[in-house]
């Protein structure tokens, strides 16, 4: 099977998608490569202006209200865009056209119109400061109507993205900076590569993975986390504390069958996001397993987050803010003690 | 199309008369902020290759006329809001060199102590509002603080920095017209140096000049050569003197050039290499230091012994940088909120 960064998977899902649907087009600030342009900020759509032309390519002016409205306007009319932004942060310059109408649009029409767009956002700390760093995956797993995923791995990012595309409905795809691997060098990136089929696939939505099968605690961690947590989970093993880690690989819809199957062998859960403590997804599956099955737990739910502050720029505090894979250890070994 | 708006603006310039050279320590104190501005962006570049600084850069040099030109007038009193590309307005604003490069250090000494980082560089103590990286959105912020002024019957403005591509943000334009509407004392200031990122401005826009959008607001609007320091100080001064007086809004449109890529590691691809060697032959810093020596304003040996003086700062200013206090973890969590005791 051929071997791949996320960068490069991401780029084929599109691809394959725009050569087999003619609806599909790519719009967003410097996603053409003509004449020396970036092909994205992140290098996700390099070489589709020369298979596809500008037409389908759309640089478009840095105006992000523009770009996700016009998404929105295309969609209903019967096209299928791929909206791009160059840090997810700037997603909150377009909120009305994601929240007020994306999300709304196919309740308000009484399901008449449908919306299906995606909208593509890189999250994650590298060093750039608060207006560069935010996990904003929580903002959007509360509004109804739309779909937030955040794929991993090479194969889930083709996969899951090729899933986004086919979907009716409006659906954010988050992408971690230091996951994209490729050339592009930043401190602290893991240079993922995995394996992705030749031939056409698609991952489904609310189907979470479990990456490593344990039996003493089950770990739902997303993007970076996962792997810290997997990374946390070798590590833990020699203390003979066996960890099982899930990838939610979608966020709405949630797989919470998954977790709760796993919780029966475990009895003890924790959940690890870059995301900030308060309110995000990780509080609505705490929740949700508190709600529903909080006779299968023999000791309280661990959570681990970004502290609820923005992201601060200096290195030390940036590392401090957001979970380790040392901070995980700890609390895994604690959460044994309960 | 690129190549025309060079020539354009060539020919624009030639036609305009030379705007005389102020009096000598101005002349110096101007020349010297331009250095202090290119010396301190090269150390930046050099410390970054060496990975003695970290994150992302967006380098100001080539522009230190449009950031001089505009600030040297003004009061610390006075508000400045600049963008991701922030060093030269704030140190043309008087922000502390020394406390910028801790910043840019990580360190607790920083001007932003350590929180902030290249992209929000400033000292609300000498005017400096901390830069936006915000594309566009440090556009309604001015008007609101111009708002302040005014509401505080005081007689300070709001310099407000962006870009060429910023100008097609919403925010330009409710924030403009607000600002138009209300007569605020703002002077926008657009450093047009023909790219957003790697897209060309032409590519963003059907109009010709991002001056003539003033006239959507019912302002003055006005394309200056951004690397002709003495232009853009004289426009400025008309522009600051009109914010003052109760007159409302400028829109000053500045052709520029920066030196390095967008950002970090960008080669640039994009530019054309006659664009390129025609615009850095234009160097604002060279072009100044012509006519001082050439109209006698200075010697070659005096302007060489500010270049010295200010490389010194600079050095010092690594080492001291250097040498200082990381922050501790935990302050991370400070700051969050107003009220907390906070020093
Ligand atoms: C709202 C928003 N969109 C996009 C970006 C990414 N970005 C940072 S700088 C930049 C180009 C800005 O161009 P311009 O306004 O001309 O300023 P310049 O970089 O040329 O100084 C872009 C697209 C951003 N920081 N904020
Ligand atoms: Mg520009």
């Amino acid at each position: 099977m051929p071997q791949m960064s996320i960068v490069e998977a991401l780029n084929q899902a599109i691809a394959e998608e725009m050569a087999r649907d003619e609806r599909v087009f790519c719009l967003g600030e410097d996603v053409s490569d003509a004449n020396g342009g970036y092909g994205g900020a992140f290098a996700v759509t390099r070489g589709l202006h020369g298979k596809f032309g500008p037409e389908r390519v759309l640089n478009t002016p840095i105006s992000e209200m523009l770009i996700v409205g016009m998404a929105v306007g295309a969609a209903m009319a019967g096209m299928r865009p791929i909206a791009d932004v160059q840090y997810g942060d700037f997603l909150f310059c377009c909120m009305d056209q994601l929240v007020n109408q994306a999300a709304k649009m196919r309740y308000m029409s009484g399901g008449r119109v449908s919306v299906p767009m995606v909208m593509r956002a890189p999250v994650g700390a590298t060093g750039r400061g608060a207006q560069h760093a935010q996990s904003l995956e929580g903002f959007f797993t509360h509004a109804p109507g739309l779909k937030v995923i955040c794929p991993a791995t090479a194969y889930d990012a083709k996969g899951l993205l090729k899933t986004a595309i086919r979907d009716d409905n409006p659906v954010l795809v988050f992408e971690h900076k230091l996951l994209y691997g490729g050339k592009r060098t930043e401190s602290g990136a893991l240079s993922m590569v995995g394996e992705v089929p030749a031939e056409d696939y698609t991952v489904p939505f609310g189907r979470g993975v479990v990456r490593r099968e344990g039996k003493d605690i089950t770990i739902v961690a997303n993007l970076l986390m996962m792997y810290r947590a997997m990374d946390a989970a070798a590590e833990l093993d020699e203390d003979d504390i066996s960890c099982e880690v899930i990838d939610p690989r979608t966020l709405a819809p949630f797989d919470y069958e998954l977790v709760i199957e796993s919780l029966r062998k475990t009895r003890r859960l924790m959940i690890v996001h870059e995301d900030t403590y308060s309110n995000g997804w990780g509080a609505q599956l705490a929740s949700y397993i508190a709600e529903h099955e909080i006779y299968l737990l023999d000791a309280p739910i661990k959570r681990l987050a970004a502290y609820d502050v923005p992201i601060p720029c200096a290195p030390v505090m940036e590392k401090f803010v957001i979970p380790s894979t040392a901070r995980i250890i700890d609390a895994a070994r604690s959460l044994m003690k309960m | 199309m690129k190549n025309t708006d060079t020539i354009q603006l060539e020919s624009d310039v030639s036609a305009k008369t030379v705007v005389a050279l102020p009096e000598r320590t101005k002349a110096l104190g101007m020349y010297e902020s331009m250095v202090r501005i290119r010396k301190y962006e090269e150390q930046i570049y050099f410390l970054f290759l060496e990975g003695r600084i970290s994150g992302s850069i967006h380098q100001s040099h080539g522009q230190e006329a449009c950031a001089v030109g505009v600030l040297y007038d003004t009061r610390p009193t006075d508000y400045m809001a600049s963008t991701h590309r922030p060093a030269g307005h704030d140190l043309a604003k008087g922000v502390s060199l020394r406390a910028m490069m801790c910043e840019m250090f990580g360190k607790a000494n920083g001007c932003c102590h350590g929180k902030g980082g290249a992209m929000h560089m400033g000292d609300i103590s000498v005017g400096a509002v901390p830069a936006n990286a915000i594309v566009g959105s440090n556009i309604p912020i001015a008007v609101g603080m111009a708002y302040s002024c005014k509401l505080r019957r005081t007689d300070d403005i709001v310099v407000c920095f962006f870009g060429d591509g910023a100008t097609n943000e919403g925010g330009f334009h409710e924030g403009i017209n607000g600002a138009a509407l209300w007569d605020l004392p703002v002077v926008f200031v657009c450093e047009n140096n023909f790219y957003g990122a790697s897209t060309h401005v032409q590519a963003t826009m059907k109009v010709q000049t991002i001056a003539e959008r003033a006239a959507a607001y019912g302002i003055p609007g006005e394309r200056i050569d951004g690397n002709d320091l003495m232009a853009v100080n004289e426009a400025a001064t008309r522009a600051i003197a009109r914010a003052r007086r109760g007159g409302g809004p400028t829109l000053l449109e500045l052709m520029t050039y920066r030196i390095a890529g967008h950002s970090r590691s960008d080669a640039s691809a994009y530019r054309p290499d006659d664009e390129e060697s025609a615009w850095l032959a234009r160097d604002p810093i060279k072009l100044f230091r012509g006519r001082l020596v050439e109209e006698k304003v200075a010697t070659d040996a005096e302007l060489d012994a500010i270049e010295n003086s200010v490389q010194e700062e600079v050095d010092g200013a690594v080492q001291f940088a250097e040498s200082s206090q990381d922050p501790e973890p935990e302050d991370a969590l400070r700051n969050v909120y107003a009220g907390e005791g906070e020093v």
